[in-house]
C-alpha cells in the first residue's frame, strides 16, 4: 500500500507499505528519521513517542495506515530550544536511548499545559521509560523548560 | 591570545559540572545508537535459538530457510572456523550449539537475508530435531547432588568459595537466622543488542558495535573467527545503557561470521523479547544467614551459605561468588565468619553481570539479619549498626586491612539527620497513595514505615585481575588555538566517562578545548564499564597522559628560557613561573605532543581455600540509605515516599553526574524491592518483555535527598571512589525495610510484590 503524510512540515510518501507495518517501522526503516527508537515495539516504554496530529502517541502501537493524511511530528521536527536545552543542562540525559522520545512527549506536554504542577507532569511522563536517571533530573528538565518558556 | 582571556579560568574541569559533549546530539535524536546504524547494501540477521532448557540436537536442516527468498546464509556451528567457544570468564559458551542445547534461546543457527522479515522467516524454518532431556534447575541440588547429569566437563559447581576466619565454634547470647531469596533481575537497558559487521578488503571485519568492553569482545571474537587480532576491529556505536548486561557477547560473533560469509555488511539488532534471552541477568540468590550477638548487640559470629543460580554458563558466576563471599559480612567487623557460597550451573537463563555484581544479594540479607538482630535485642537498628560498624584499619573476614577512610557512622547520622517527609494528610490526593490514580484507597488502611540500608561494595577488578586502562592524549594547535585529543577504548555507557576525560584534560592542560577520540580498539585497552572503575582506571590513565604531555610543554619552555621545570606551571592556556606568564601555550605547541600511558592500580590478590587474602579488593565504596513508605495493607500495594541517600564518592569529579548515578542507581534497587522479576519457568522466561517485566517509572520513584561526601581514597587517582553501584546496593534492602517495619511482616523475598506482601503466593515464609 501507499502511504502519504507530512511529516515534520514536509509531505512524504512510500510506497508497498506492509498492511502491519507499524509508523515507527516507515519512520525508521523507509524515510531514514532514526531519532524514534525502538526499544520495546509495544507501546510500553514511550522511547518512539511522536505527534500525531498533536497529540503525542506511541508511533510503534500507530499502523503506517493510519497515518494517511496526516500530520507526523518526530523528534527531529521539534523545535523547541528550551526544551532539548533543559534536558542537556539538567543533567537528564544519561544514555540518551530515552531522550528522544521525552523530548518530543514533554515538547507535546508544554504546548497543551504551559506550567505543569509536578503530578502532572508525572502523569505525563509516565508512559516514558527511562532506566538511566531515576527521572529526578527529567523532572527537573521539564519545570525549567516550563519556566523558561514562560519568562 | 589576549590577557584578559589568561585571567578568565578554564571552565569544565574536574569538580564542575560541564554538560556532557553528546547531550545535545541525544535531545535532537542525531545521536547513532547500536540500532540505528545503516550501509548500503545491508543485509539482516537473524537467530535461532532453543526452545529446550536442556536437549540433544539430533540433526539440523537448513534446506528450507536456504530455500527462503532473500536468504543469503544459514550457519550453524560447522561454520565457525575459529574456537566455537567464548566466555568473560571461563569459555565455555558455544558460538552455536553443537550437539546440547542448555538453556531456552542458545543460539543453534543465523540466517542473513535482505530484509528483517525474510531474516525471521527463514530462521522459523531451520528444522533441529531435538532430544529433549530432563534440565536441571534447582541450584541446590545442582551443587550437591551427584546424581544429577553434568552440564558441564567440570560438573555444576562453577566456583565454591569459603571463608573461615576466628573462633569455629563461637557462643553468642542472641542469635537470630533466616533464609532470603532473591528473583533474576534484568538490567532492561534500553537501546537493544545490536551492531553492523562490515566485510573488509584485507579479509578481516570492522565490527560498529554497543558494548561494555571492546577489548574484551575484539579477544573474544577474533578467537572464535580464527582471525588475528588485527583483521578484526571494532568501534563503538551509541550504547542505549549497560548495567553489566552488555559484558558477554551477543550479536558480535554471530554478525561477524555472517558478513565475512556474505561478503556484504550485516546488522543484528534484538527485539525485547529475544533480548531478554540474548543477554545474561542478576544471579537469583538463595541465602541461609546466622548472626549470633552479645546481649549489648556487638556481633560475634555471622554463618551464611549462600547460592546463585549462574544458568547454564558460567558468565560472571565465579566473580559473583567473590564478592559475595569476600562481601558477605557487610560493613561490619564480625570476629568469627563461616560462610560457603556456591555458584552453580543449572539449565535455567544464563546469569552475569549487573550493577551492585554479587554484593546486591547478600546486603538484602545480612540488612534483614541486622534488622532482624535489633529487634531481638530491642534495639534501634542504626545504633546496632553503628556498634558493629568498620573503621579504617579494621580487618574484612579476609584479613584485608580496610585502608582508607570509612564513612559509614557519618553517613548514617547524615541520614537520620534528614528531615522525615511529612505524614500523609486526610484527604491527600489521590495520586501521592499507593494505588495512584487507581483510587484504590482514599487514604483508610495505609500504614507507614521507615527503612534503612548500608553496604560495602568493592571497587574495579579484583583478586589479582591486571585491571589496567591505556590512554593517549595529543595537544596541538587547530586553529592557532590549542586543542587536547583523548583516545582511550572506555565505553560510554551513559555514565558520562566522555565528560570525565574531557575534564580532567582541562584541568591538567589548561585548556578549553578537548575533543575525546571515538572508542575504538586501535588504542589499547581500558577494560570493562563495570564495577565502577572506569572513572578510576581510565581517569587514572587520562591523567597520567595528561601529565607526561605537560613535562614535554613544560620542558620546552623551560629549555627556552633557562629555568627548572619545576618551577612552572600550566594553566589557562599558558606557561606560567610564579604567577608570571613565560610563554602562551599556543608558541609552544609549533609540534603536536603526544603521549600515551597505562594506569595500573595496585597489585591484588585470590582468596585461598579459607578466604584469606591480603587484598582481595582495590578499593571499597560505601553508601547508605533511608527509605519512607506507605503501604496500602489490604491490597498490598507501596509507594515510596522518600528514598534519601548519603555517599561518599571520595571525590565528585562531575557532581551532576554522580547525583544522577545515584538516582538512577537507587531507582533500580527500588525496582529490584517492589517490583522486578525475571519469572523462569521450567527454564523459560515467562515475561520476556516491559508490559510483564516492570521497571519503575516516574510515578514509581519519589523525590530523592542526596548527600554526597568527600573523603579521598588516598590510593586513587584524584581521591575518587566508584560511584555507581553501592546506591543500587542499598535502596533495596532500605525499601525492604519500610515495608516491614509498615506491616510487621518478614519479607524474606524479594522483589515484594503485591500477592508476597499479602502471603497469597503461597510461598512459606521462613
Ligand atoms: S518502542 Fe514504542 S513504546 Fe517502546
Ligand atoms: S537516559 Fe538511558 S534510558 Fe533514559
Amino acid at each position: 500500500m501507499r502511504v502519504t503524510a507530512t511529516v515534520n512540515g514536509r509531505e512524504r510518501d512510500a510506497d508497498g507499505v506492509w498492511e502491519c507495518e507499524s509508523l515507527l517501522t516507515l519512520l525508521r526503516e523507509r524515510w531514514g528519521l532514526l531519532g524514534s527508537k525502538n526499544a520495546c515495539e509495544q507501546g510500553e516504554c514511550g522511547s518512539c513517542t511522536v505527534l500525531l496530529d498533536g497529540a503525542a502517541v506511541c508511533s510503534c502501537l500507530v499502523a503506517a495506515g493510519q497515518v494517511q493524511g496526516r500530520e507526523v511530528q518526530t523528534v527531529e521536527g521539534v523545535d523547541d530550544p528550551a526544551v532539548h536545552r533543559a534536558f542537556a543542562d539538567e543533567g537528564a540525559v544519561q544514555c540518551g536511548f530515552c531522550t528522544p522520545g521525552l523530548v518530543v512527549a514533554v515538547h507535546g506536554l508544554l504546548r497543551r499545559n504551559p506550567a505543569p504542577a509536578d503530578p502532572e507532569i508525572r502523569e505525563a511522563l509516565a508512559g516514558n521509560l527511562c532506566r538511566c536517571t531515576g527521572y529526578e533530573k527529567i523532572l527537573d528538565a521539564v519545570r525549567s523548560a516550563a519556566e523558561e518558556a514562560r519568562s | 591570545m589576549t590577557s584578559t582571556e589568561h585571567a578568565s579560568r578554564v571552565t569544565g574541569g574536574v569538580g564542575e559540572s560541564p554538560a556532557r559533549p553528546d547531550a545535545t546530539l541525544k535531545t535532537s535524536g542525531e545521536f547513532a545508537f547500536a540500532s540505528d546504524l545503516v550501509a548500503e547494501d545491508m543485509l539482516w540477521g537473524a537467530t535461532v535459538r532453543s526452545p529446550h532448557p536442556y536437549a540433544r540436537i539430533r540433526g539440523v536442516d537448513v534446506g528450507p530457510a536456504l530455500a527462503t527468498a532473500g536468504v543469503f546464509a544459514v550457519l550453524t556451528h560447522e561454520d565457525v572456523p575459529g574456537e566455537n567457544a567464548y566466555g568473560v570468564k571461563v569459555r565455555d559458551q558455544p558460538v552455536l550449539a553443537v550437539d546440547v542445547v542448555r538453556y531456552v534461546g542458545e543460539p543453534v543457527a543465523i540466517v542473513s537475508a535482505d530484509s528483517p522479515e525474510a531474516a525471521r522467516l527463514a530462521a522459523e524454518r531451520v528444522v533441529v530435531d531435538y532430544e529433549p532431556l530432563e534440565p536441571v534447575l534447582d541450584p541446590i541440588r545442582a551443587a550437591h547432588d551427584k546424581s544429577l547429569p553434568a552440564l558441564h566437563e567440570n560438573g555444576n559447581v562453577v566456583r565454591h568459595q569459603r571463608i573461615r576466619s576466628g573462633d569455629p565454634d563461637p557462643r553468642a547470647e542472641v542469635v537470630v537466622s533466616a533464609t532470603y531469596t532473591i528473583g533474576m533481575q534484568d538490567q532492561a537497558f534500553l537501546g537493544p543488542e545490536a551492531g553492523l559487521a562490515v566485510p573488509a578488503e584485507d579479509g578481516g571485519v570492522d565490527l560498529y558495535l554497543a558494548t561494555q568492553d571492546l577489548h574484551s569482545d575484539l579477544e573474544q571474537t577474533a578467537r572464535a573467527l580464527g582471525l588475528a587480532e588485527d583483521k578484526v576491529r571494532l568501534t563503538m556505536s551509541g550504547v542505549g545503557g549497560a548495567f553489566g548486561g552488555r559484558e558477554d557477547l551477543s550479536i558480535q560473533v554471530h554478525c561477524c561470521l555472517l558478513a565475512l560469509r556474505t561478503g556484504r555488511p550485516v546488522k543484528m539488532v534484538h527485539g525485547r523479547e529475544e533480548s531478554f534471552v540474548g543477554h545474561v541477568h542478576r544471579h537469583p540468590a538463595r541465602m541461609r544467614y546466622e548472626h549470633g550477638a552479645t546481649r549489648d548487640g556487638e556481633l560475634v559470629y555471622i554463618k551464611a551459605q549462600l547460592y546463585f543460580d549462574g544458568g547454564a554458563y558460567a558468565s560472571k558466576t565465579p566473580v559473583v561468588v567473590s564478592n559475595g563471599t569476600a562481601l558477605g559480612t557487610g560493613p561490619y567487623v564480625v570476629p568469627n565468619v563461616e560462610l560457603d557460597a556456591w555458584g552453580v550451573y543449572t539449565n535455567n537463563p544464563p546469569c552475569g553481570a549487573m550493577r551492585g555484581l554479587g554484593a546486591v544479594q547478600p546486603t538484602f540479607a545480612y540488612e534483614s539479619q541486622m534488622d532482624r538482630l535489633a529487634e531481638a535485642l530491642g534495639m534501634d537498628p542504626v545504633e546496632l549498626r553503628l556498634r558493629n560498624v568498620l573503621t579504617e584499619g579494621d580487618r574484612l573476614p579476609t584479613g584485608q586491612v580496610v585502608d582508607s577512610p570509612v564513612a559509614v557512622p557519618k553517613l548514617l547520622d547524615r541520614l537520620r539527620g534528614m528531615p522525615l517527609p511529612p505524614s500523609l494528610p486526610s484527604g491527600a490526593d489521590v495520586r501521592d497513595l499507593p494505588g495512584g490514580v487507581s483510587n484504590t484507597t482514599h487514604g483508610e488502611g495505609i500504614a507507614r514505615g521507615v527503612g534503612y540500608g548500608v553496604t560495602i561494595k568493592n571497587v574495579c577488578y579484583s583478586e589479582g585481575a591486571d585491571d589496567f586502562s591505556t590512554a593517549r592524549v595529543r595537544l596541538e594547535l587547530v586553529g592557532g588555538e590549542p586543542l587536547a585529543t583523548v583516545h582511550t577504548a572506555a565505553a560510554e555507557v551513559g555514565q558520562g566517562i566522555v565528560t570525565v576525560q574531557q575534564q580532567i584534560a582541562r584541568t591538567e592542560l589548561g585548556v578549553r578545548r578537548v575533543n575525546v577520540h571515538p572508542n575504538d580498539t586501535s588504542v589499547g585497552p581500558a577494560g570493562s564499564s563495570s564495577a565502577s572503575r572506569q572513572t578510576y582506571v581510565t581517569g587514572g590513565a587520562v591523567h597520567a597522559a595528561c601529565v607526561a604531555v605537560r613535562e614535554v610543554v613544560l620542558h620546552r619552555v623551560a629549555d627556552e628560557h633557562a629555568v627548572a621545570v619545576d618551577a612552572l606551571t600550566l594553566t589557562d592556556g599558558a606557561v606560567s613561573l610564579d604567577g608570571e606568564v613565560l610563554a602562551d601555550l599556543a608558541e609552544v605547541l609549533d609540534t603536536a605532543v603526544e603521549e600515551k600511558r597505562e594506569f595500573h592500580h595496585r597489585p591484588t590478590f585470590p582468596m585461598d581455600d579459607e578466604g584469606a587474602s591480603d587484598r582481595v579488593h582495590v578499593q571499597h565504596a560505601f553508601s547508605a540509605h533511608r527509605a519512607v513508605v506507605d503501604v496500602d495493607t489490604e491490597l498490598g500495594l507501596v509507594k515510596v515516599v522518600a528514598l534519601d541517600c548519603v555517599q561518599d564518592v571520595g571525590r565528585a569529579m562531575h557532581p551532576d553526574a554522580v547525583l544522577g548515578q545515584i538516582q538512577g542507581g537507587a531507582t533500580q534497587g527500588l525496582g529490584l524491592a517492589l517490583m522486578e522479576e525475571v519469572s523462569v519457568s521450567d527454564g523459560r522466561i515467562v515475561n520476556g518483555s516491559f508490559t510483564d517485566y516492570l521497571i519503575p517509572t516516574v510515578l514509581d520513584v519519589p523525590p530523592m535527598r542526596i548527600e554526597v561526601l568527600e573523603e579521598a581514597d588516598p590510593n586513587a587517582p584524584y581521591g575518587v571512589r566508584g560511584v555507581g553501584e553501592p546506591p543500587t546496593i542499598t535502596a533495596t534492602p532500605a525499601v525492604v525495610a519500610a515495608v516491614r517495619a509498615a506491616t510487621g511482616r518478614e519479607l524474606t523475598h524479594i522483589p515484594v510484590t503485591p500477592t508476597r506482601l499479602l502471603g497469597l503466593d503461597g510461598e512459606e515464609q521462613q
